[in-house]
């Protein structure tokens, strides 16, 4: 039996869930609502659990904790009835590259016992809004891997969901691939009313698709809002980036005592960003400071404050930090070479 | 149904997409069967006996009249002439010769006097199947030579006559029934197993987890594709072996009915145990392991090539719960004795309800999560 939905407009609605594997908690408390007609994202590391809390949305794993309700379903009582409402692309390609566009197409329409006519019906239209009309026939390991990832848009739509769960949709693309992506998920949002809840390690990603986005951190969520709202959170409206020639400890405090600095954060050798609530006085000022101290600057470069430094305000560190981690294992020093 | 249809039809469409499974499953039996069936199962022939003629009398001549007729006719030995029993032994044991005759002196002498006559043979007995191989050549023609050319009308000694059933069972034919087993085991192993794995890891189940789908439709389906690609493998091999060995009762159509039936029973048994197996395996190597220790376990335990009557205990209890056991024996009871299904129904019983009570006891361990 359905139940109706909590709300007319919300889409979906996750309540302190919680996600435990022993004692490691992967997904700590987390509750946030979706809006219908609204691109939510979540915004975090490899291994900040976003992958989790999409895969308990979409019926893959069970809650330790908590509720989630999806069109008005609660996952953990009626996931059957979740499953019709939702379409979902795994962060994996799993169109199978044996098959042609068409049957796998048609055949994911069969899982969801899409009648024969509107199954016709349905192909025709999502392979048109993904482009891939004239590949129809073609076998799908033939496929470039941001066709294939369109296809994989294409499947997760044939059953006409009301609500799009992607997990992390332009992984392993090109630039353009990405951004074509991104344009056709814009355009799928304005011709279908969808919904989207999609996971992302990609600022400009999020930036970009995103009304709204979550940030999260170690299983945490620690921010949720508009991209403006969330670039207004962090202080300073700028953001100067600065290489100095000569690294030298004294530079973080000179930098800090600058007109309308608000933090400094240390990146590399000689490498800050600055946030200033105004990049031309700064500028001008760390110029000159410079040219007193006879210091060479080798690179400066003044920007608005980016989705990068929300994340780094939230989080207190680099996103790019948690994706390149430092090797476990260091090899042994070589016979007879010196430690 | 329609969803179960459809995980069928997506694995029949990626199995005809794919002919070199298909071919692969055939290629090792059709192999073991063209080279095990040749290999084995031979006559022995062009031995190299040496003969030590220290007689020179009649009787020694007629001995050697024998040697001769078998070098023409069965061919299973070519005599070589030795001077003396020293050197003949040496170069068995070298392994220049297979066996020597030695005839000893007098040896005509006391066969006309009955004083137990004898001749002495000296075999390499590390290789069992040749030295019996012409022992047994041997011993008949001792026997042919003490046969009094005039029967007695009363006969004086018991005597055996054996009445063969069947046609003569060349070793092509008696390894037939094995060989479409074990092709639709390895169909099984690659079409069932490996690809079943190789798709949870790529991450195709959990493409369906998300979809409506039923645990029992989704079980159903991935067994009953399962099925049907090991029913085509045992049909296939059956026709090309039944062909190679020159069997034309495969052809027959009410044996192709039990063979059908049988069939189906075999690929259900194989594809339940198979999924009880894999059901809960993640990683892709794990099924490849598996395969020659599986391989092992069922197949040389069956009977497919040596008597279980001959097995220790231990692997006779294997053999009891061993599905290869009735495959092989009813796939022998149809292709070599023409059975029908009286000689069959125990098999047929065995492989559906093992089937499926493993796929019985698989289903609740499918998870429908990740």
């Amino acid at each position: 039996m359905s139940t109706p939905a909590t709300s007319a407009t919300t889409a979906i609605e996750v309540a302190h869930i919680v996600k435990r594997y022993g004692d490691f908690e992967a997904v700590k408390d987390v509750s946030f609502s979706v809006d219908e007609g609204e691109i939510f994202g979540l915004l975090g590391p490899n291994g900040a659990g976003k992958s989790t809390l999409i895969r308990m949305m979409t019926t893959l794993i069970p809650l330790t904790a908590g509720r989630a309700i999806i069109a008005g379903h609660d996952v953990a009582k009626e996931p059957d009835a979740v499953r019709r409402m939702i379409g979902v692309i795994p962060q994996a390609l799993t169109s199978d590259p044996d098959l042609t566009v068409e049957e796998n197409l048609s055949i994911y329409a069969k899982l969801y016992s899409v009648p024969k006519a509107e199954r016709v019906k349905n192909i025709d239209q999502v392979l048109e809004a993904v482009d891939l009309t004239k590949w129809r026939s073609a076998q799908t390991k033939t496929l470039s891997g941001g066709m294939r990832r369109r296809l994989e848009i294409a499947r997760g739509l044939v059953h006409n969901p009301s609500i799009f769960f992607l997990d992390e949709p332009t992984t392993g693309l090109d630039p353009v691939s990405r951004i074509a992506v991104w344009e056709m998920l814009d355009n799928l949002r304005r011709t279908r009313k969808l919904t989207m809840l999609i996971t992302t390690h990609y600022m400009e990603e999020a930036d970009k698709l995103c009304d709204r986005i979550a940030i999260v951190d170690h299983g945490k969520l620690v921010a949720l809002g508009t991209p403006i709202e969330l670039k207004h959170n962090v202080p300073g409206a700028n953001v100067v980036e600065v290489h100095f020639d000569r690294d030298t400890e004294e530079w973080q405090g000179r930098l800090e005592k600058l007109d309308g600095v608000t933090s400094v954060q240390a990146e590399s050798a000689g490498f800050y960003r600055v946030l200033t609530s105004s990049g031309s006085t700064t500028t001008m000022q760390l110029v000159e400071l410079a040219a007193s101290l006879g210091e060479t600057l080798t690179s400066l470069s003044v920007q608005n404050t980016t989705l990068d430094d929300v994340f780094v305000h939230y989080t207190g560190h680099q996103l790019r930090d948690e994706q390149v981690k430092p090797p476990v294992f260091t090899l042994p020093p070589r016979p007879g070479e010196r430690p | 149904m329609n969803r179960l249809s459809a995980i069928v039809e997506r694995e029949m469409r990626k199995f005809f997409r794919s002919p070199m499974l298909m071919v692969m499953s055939l290629m090792m039996p059709i192999l073991q069967l063209l080279i095990m069936g040749n290999a084995f199962g031979g006559k022995i022939t062009g031995a190299r006996v040496a003969v030590v003629d220290n007689d020179h009398g009649p009787e020694a001549v007629k001995l050697r009249e024998g040697f001769d007729s078998i070098a023409v006719n069965i061919k299973t030995f070519t005599t070589v002439e030795y001077p003396n029993e020293v050197q003949a032994r040496e170069d068995v044991r070298t392994g220049k010769i297979d066996a020597a005759v030695i005839i000893p002196p007098q040896y005509s002498r006391r066969v006309y006097a009955q004083d137990a006559p004898v001749i002495g043979f000296v075999v390499d007995n590390s290789d069992l199947f040749t030295s019996s191989s012409l022992e047994s050549e041997m011993q008949l023609l001792v026997t042919a030579l003490t046969t009094p050319v005039i029967q007695p009308r009363l006969a004086n000694q018991i005597a055996l006559e054996i009445v063969e059933l069947y046609p003569y069972v060349n070793y092509l034919k008696f390894l037939l029934p094995a060989c479409i087993a074990l092709a639709m085991y390895i169909s099984v192993m690659i079409g069932g197993g490996m690809l079943y794995i190789d798709d949870k890891a790529r991450g195709v189940h959990e493409g369906y987890l998300v979809t409506p789908i039923t645990k029992l439709e989704l079980v159903f389906g991935l067994n009953t594709a399962g099925a049907i690609k090991a029913t085509l493998a045992g049909i296939c091999i059956t026709v090309i072996g039944s062909l190679m060995a020159g069997l034309g009762i495969v052809f027959h159509p009410w044996v192709m009915l039990q063979l059908l039936a049988l069939i189906l029973g075999t690929s259900i048994a194989f594809n339940g145990m198979m999924f009880l197996l894999m059901v809960r395996v993640e990683d892709p190597l794990t099924p490849r392991a598996m395969f020659g220790v599986l391989n092992l376990l069922l197949f040389y335990p069956s009977g497919a090539m040596y008597p279980i009557a001959s097995f220790p205990w231990w692997l006779r209890a294997l053999s009891v719960v061993d599905p290869f056991t009735y495959a092989i024996h009813g796939f022998k009871a149809i292709i070599l004795k023409d059975g029908g299904f009286q000689a069959i129904q125990f098999d047929l019983f065995f492989l559906f309800v093992f089937g499926i009570g493993t796929l019985l006891i698989a289903t609740p361990l499918f998870k429908r999560t990740l």
